[in-house]
């Protein structure tokens, strides 16, 4: 057996997916620093470096030549780079968000950063998977990652509460989507997508479709799609502010990117798409609707994330290059809008139990007393709700076009209207924050207020995202560029 | 037929013959000073008598927790290990060893981890 | 004498089929964790028997890896049990209800 030509190849599997090991290495350090040098205050600082340092390589790869990686068990190039760049930037501003919000309610220890780096690289593994081991293996390590952030306070009953539903939960749903790896394996003979997807042009059996039912269940229990979606408002509730934006974004963007890949490899198109649009619909009125009689913020947010997932599944229902890089433009976009919302809520919360028993009214009038954070909530919230010149509107427009290209006229309807529903309660934050009285009994006291330090690495964070949002609503070449991996060049890559 | 079972036979044999030789040799060699804790049934250490829904320390899950991880971690290493002996003949196994140490080192990372937190520390 | 594989699936989707209930049906929160561990295995059958029926060993691949992951499931859920315990001083989930409205 003459292994210098495997040798050669992991040479160069190992470099198209740098930024991959780099995050791993980098999460292996911090284990290890943080068990003989407890609570280092550096630790935070090395894994922001290691995020940043991934962030760059994968700037460069964003326009290398798409292809496979350790015997096309994962892509590597344009469609992965964009999906790792995403992955890395939310974790980045999750981990400057939370240095100094873990301080605050006592939580700050250093393995929070380990497990976020870990997680980054379950996602960056489920988002460019191009084989359902990847899948699977990718899924978990990210889930396994999420359930201990979710329960990272554990003396506080609602975060443990939230951890315990959500392990429960996710595991269950784990079940159901190996079931189903398992089904699509046995009636196709392969775990390659491209393969699969090549087996079920040509005939497709029973096995093979309640395979993909069960596949989709787990992947719609994932991105917290109605009716799989019970657990969301609660885990987001319960979990530390800063770690929830992560939950909301990354590994809704990870499951959406490995969804998108299964979806356009392994499934005949026009076979899914009812059911995938009744889904949409259902999500975006349900979320929307929920979400307009929450007075809790974090939890008015979790179903305003449920709604996004909807918005999101209408540009895979469209079904082309087009719909697909909407869908992709749109997660870039949410995340940003997401994570930082989820900052500015971390900045304002004092009931050291996450936030979870915090009224909207409480932070009234808190826009005079902090105009920085004040209108950069402004920004994310005109953006989630879809108004132009902010990103949320351009990526609004990404995957409704499509989906009235593709003939779906009735799915942007509902979308449409569900999203000037949604602008009553994104707009309600704003005039909770600018325009209600600050003496409200429910409004926080005068000295909670001064004692609520805003730290300017968090200030950076907020502001970048605001001023990123403004950029992407203004000039679409990211979506164009995403229009590009899906071109007939791109998707010929042999497995 | 009877012969390929032979040294099943012998095993057997000398099995029993092993365990018997013990048990008679410590009935009537070694010395005798009974007493209650030594008469009663053996338990692991547990009261042999009383309810079973007793509750015991929460170090017993953590053991069993890092036993579960690490004693699992081994279906790795037996696909690997299985193939080695041919690599080796192929002249190639110095390159083979070094692909499974990555992995090594993970768990051992892990079990470093698990040791400077306290995880093995049974008495604090 | 060669056992077909669909004998294997029905062991295997009865299997699953126990868990499934066992999770919707059980109040105690260990034995739901059980009957999780109960659904992976039993999808583990299928895999390893389809793997044998098509001859791709990259079904058996996918078991060692669900069988390592189903440990630190365990783990992990385990620890969030103990942590509930101490809390709550029961692992009844109908005890669970602080985000009921």
């Amino acid at each position: 057996m003459d292994l210098s030509t495997a040798y050669d190849a992991l040479g160069a599997d190992l470099q198209a997916t740098l930024s991959l090991w780099l995050i791993v290495l980098g999460g292996l350090i911090v284990i290890v620093w943080d068990a003989f040098r407890e609570r280092d205050a550096l630790i935070p600082v090395f894994a922001g470096l290691i995020l940043v340092g991934a962030i760059v390589w994968d700037l460069f790869q964003l326009t290398a030549e798409p292809a496979t990686a350790f015997y096309g068990l994962i892509r590597t190039g344009g469609f992965a780079a964009f999906v790792n760049l995403l992955l890395e930037v939310s974790a980045l501003c999750t981990i400057v968000l939370s240095v100094p919000y873990l301080k605050r309610i006592g939580k700050d220890y250093a393995e929070v950063y380990g497990l976020v780096l870990f997680a980054v690289s379950g996602m960056m593994l489920l988002g460019a998977a191009n084989n359902l081991v990847t899948i699977f293996v990718g899924l978990e390590t990210m889930s396994i990652c999420l359930y201990i952030m979710a329960g990272l306070v554990r003396e506080d009953e609602g975060g443990i509460e939230s951890a315990l539903k959500y392990f429960l939960l996710g595991a269950f749903s784990t079940g159901f989507f190996l079931y189903g790896i398992a089904l699509l394996f046995g009636s196709t003979g392969s775990m390659y997508l491209a393969e699969i997807g090549h087996a079920a042009s040509t005939s497709t059996s029973a096995m093979y479709w309640s395979g993909v039912g069960l596949l989709l269940v787990g992947f719609l229990f994932k991105v917290s799609a109605v009716p799989f979606h019970m657990w969301t408002p609660d885990v987001y509730q319960g979990a530390p502010t800063t770690l929830t934006g992560f939950m909301s974004t990354a590994s809704k963007a990870a499951a959406f990117a490995s969804l998108i890949l299964v979806l356009f490899y392994a499934v005949p198109y026009e076979k899914w798409t009812l059911a995938v649009a009744v889904i949409a619909t259902i999500t975006m009125v349900l979320g929307n609707l929920v979400a307009l009689s929450q007075r809790n913020v974090k939890r008015m947010l979790a179903y305003s994330s449920i709604a996004h997932a909807g918005y999101v599944l209408v540009g895979i229902v469209a079904g082309s290059a087009e719909g697909y890089a909407g869908a992709l433009y749109y997660l870039l976009v949410y995340t940003l809008m997401n994570i930082g919302a989820f900052g500015v809520l971390a900045l304002m919360e004092w009931d050291n139990e996450s936030g979870r028993t915090q009224s909207l009214d409480s932070l009234a009038g808190m826009g005079y007393t902090r105009p920085f954070i004040g209108v950069a909530m402004g920004v994310f919230m005109f953006s989630l709700s879809g108004f132009p010149p902010f990103g949320g509107f351009l990526g609004k427009y990404a995957v409704f076009a499509p989906a009235i290209k593709a003939g779906y006229t009735w799915l942007v309807v509902v979308g449409v209207i569900a999203s000037m529903v949604s602008a009553y309660y994104y707009l309600r934050v704003l005039y909770v924050l600018w325009m209600k009285d600050s003496t409200d009994p429910a409004a926080m006291s005068n000295d909670k207020r001064v004692a609520l330090t805003v730290p300017a690495s968090s200030t950076a964070v907020i502001g970048f995202c605001a001023v990123l949002l403004l950029v992407f609503g203004v000039y679409p070449e990211f979506l164009q560029m995403a229009v590009d991996f899906f071109s007939p060049s791109a998707v010929s890559i042999a497995p | 037929m009877l012969q390929t079972f032979f040294p099943l036979f012998l095993q057997l044999l000398m099995a029993g013959g092993l365990a018997l030789t013990l048990l008679l040799g410590a009935k009537y060699l070694g010395p005798k000073r009974p007493n209650l804790i030594k008469r009663q049934v053996y338990e692991s250490g547990m009261d042999p008598v009383g309810s079973a829904h007793q509750r015991y320390s929460v170090k017993f899950y953590l053991v069993a927790m890092i036993f579960i991880v690490f004693d699992v971690e081994v279906v790795f290493l037996y696909p690997w290990a299985v193939t080695f002996k041919d690599f080796i003949a192929a002249g190639s196994g110095l390159g083979v060893l070094a692909v499974i140490l990555p992995f090594i080192a993970i768990l051992a990372i892990g079990l470093l981890y698990d040791i400077k937190k306290g995880g093995l520390d049974f008495d604090s | 004498m060669e056992i077909p594989v669909d004998w294997y699936l029905a062991l295997s989707a009865i299997l699953f089929l126990l868990g499934v209930i066992g999770v919707l049906f059980r109040r105690n929160v260990i034995i739901i964790l059980m009957s999780i561990e109960l659904m992976l295995n039993a999808v583990n059958i299928s895999l390893v028997a389809l793997s044998q029926a098509t001859g791709d060993v990259s079904g058996q691949i996918l078991v060692f890896f669900v069988m390592s992951v189903a440990a630190a499931e365990a783990a992990v859920g385990l620890a969030i049990v103990i942590a509930i315990f101490r809390n709550k001083l029961s692992v009844d989930v109908n005890d669970f209800n602080l985000f009921k409205h």
